[in-house]
């Protein structure tokens, strides 16, 4: 099992949830699979084309991570909106 | 009475309401705070007005809301509101435009790329429309500094299968069999930035109106370039005579008087405040033959502010109202088809867009 971290800006999309249980796997895997648990949590971090949005940032256990990082068995997820706006 | 006024911002929705035959005003907001508001609908075909909302975060993207209590709660479909087939290989960065279509229940949306997409369950769930995303004229297509847009849709009052579209950079196109083609309408209509500066397409349209009792009279406000047409867009002359400045984005119609329309000129392309810094919107009675400067109760000293091409409108009562809000996050507005005005809010961030309804 891995943990999907959510910045506070996106849990209303995650039933409030600060923490969201996933299988390991590629992130793509996993975004894949949250895309039919929570779709509109998912396309807040990826566009229709499957990208990973401009200004957020997806860390795997601390590391800056994409689409084929992988994710294994114990790891933590982490979606942080990047600083971005004025 | 009832007055809503919808107020679209750089960084969230306003809705002001009013009671009182618009002399004070309840505003909440800001909705969907650090969103981009470019697009708002009231929809009152159905029971209860319908709002709808197109958003966008900078970094969670876009989307489409629709409130049916007026703006109490938000609803937001599980499957993306509107987003680009995979064969297209791009995707929607914003919504510029949400317009009721001819039908009960259809809405139209202009979006950035440049797309018109259509929706058949109240602006819940949309589809793109097709051909005029493969029409030929697409790749040629430009950009504005605002981005590649559709940001004009006007239904045809009576005919569904009537449609005209405008897009920065790109111009009118129309369709006249329900989106199946769909045709350049930019004949009199000066585009002075390209090497040819009356092409058949790639004009930069501001904005596009025209009043439902007469469907085939338009007006125009171009980069550079105040236009009628009478003829349903085949061809356009000029109606900037008057004014002091041919340049602007909005464009309005009354909404009981077919013929009067309201501007609000800015000084230049490269000098985007009002002309003389003053502060002014202009009406014409007579379908731009002539016009006339509207201030009583505007700001009277220098003034910088732009008002955008979504930022003006009108609201349906029997005396209409008139608003604009301008990037400096300023509302004015008039009770009496813009022969005094008053402050409804400062303060705020640029204002996108404004939409009003009474009922």
């Amino acid at each position: 099992m891995v943990t999907i971290l959510i910045p506070g800006v996106l849990r209303t999309e995650a039933g409030g949830a600060a923490r969201l249980p996933a299988d390991p796997g590629s992130l793509a895997e996993i975004f894949a699979a949250l895309a039919r648990s929570h779709p509109r949590l998912e396309r807040r971090i990826r566009d229709e084309s499957g990208r990973i949005r401009r200004y957020v940032n997806v860390y795997v256990d601390g590391e800056p991570a994409g689409l084929d990082t992988l994710a294994p068995d114990g790891a933590e997820i982490q979606v942080l909106p990047s600083v971005a706006g004025g | 009475m009832t007055v809503l006024l919808a107020i679209g911002t750089g960084k969230g929705l306003f809705l002001a309401f009013s009671e009182d035959d618009r002399r004070s005003w309840e505003i909440s907001g800001p909705h969907f705070p650090m969103t981009a508001v470019y697009s708002v609908m009231i929809d009152r075909r159905r029971g209860a007005p319908r709002l709808l909302a197109g958003v966008t975060s900078s970094h969670f993207g876009p989307s489409v809301m629709t409130s049916d209590d007026l703006g109490v709660s938000w609803e937001e479909p599980d499957a993306a509101p509107i987003a680009f087939p995979a064969d297209t290989g791009t995707t929607l960065e914003r919504v510029w435009q949400l317009a009721p279509g001819t039908e009960p229940n259809v809405v139209y949306a202009g979006t950035q790329p440049s797309a018109l997409f259509r929706s058949a369950d109240g602006g819940v769930t949309y589809e793109l429309v097709r051909p005029l995303w493969d029409h030929p004229h697409r790749p040629q297509w430009g950009a504005g500094f605002g981005g590649q847009a559709i940001h004009t849709i006007l239904p045809h009052p009576h005919d569904a299968n009537s449609i005209l579209v405008a897009m920065s950079t790109g111009g009118v196109y129309r369709t006249a069999d329900g989106g199946e083609s769909w045709e350049p309408g930019n004949k009199g209509i000066k585009a002075y930035f390209l090497p040819d500066p009356w092409p058949e397409f790639g004009q930069c349209v501001h904005k596009v109106s025209r009043h439902p009792s007469r469907p085939e009279q338009l007006f125009a406000q171009n980069h550079h370039g105040v236009y009628r047409s009478e003829d349903g867009g085949s061809s356009w002359e000029s109606i900037a005579e008057g004014l002091p400045s041919d340049f602007g984005f909005a464009m309005v119609n009354h909404p009981h008087r077919p013929g009067v329309i309201y501007a609000y000129p800015l000084e230049a392309d490269g000098k985007r405040w009002p002309p003389g810094y003053r502060c002014q919107v202009f009406r014409s009675e007579d379908a731009g033959a002539t016009w006339q400067p509207l201030h009583e109760g505007l700001p009277s000293d220098d003034h910088y502010g732009t008002v955008l091409r979504d930022a003006m409108c009108c609201d349906d009562a029997p005396v209409a109202g008139v608003y604009f809000g301008t990037r400096n996050g300023e509302v004015y507005g008039s009770r009496d088809e813009g022969g005094h005005w008053q402050l409804i809010a400062s303060h705020l961030p640029d204002v996108v867009c404004v939409r009003a309804a009474a009922w």
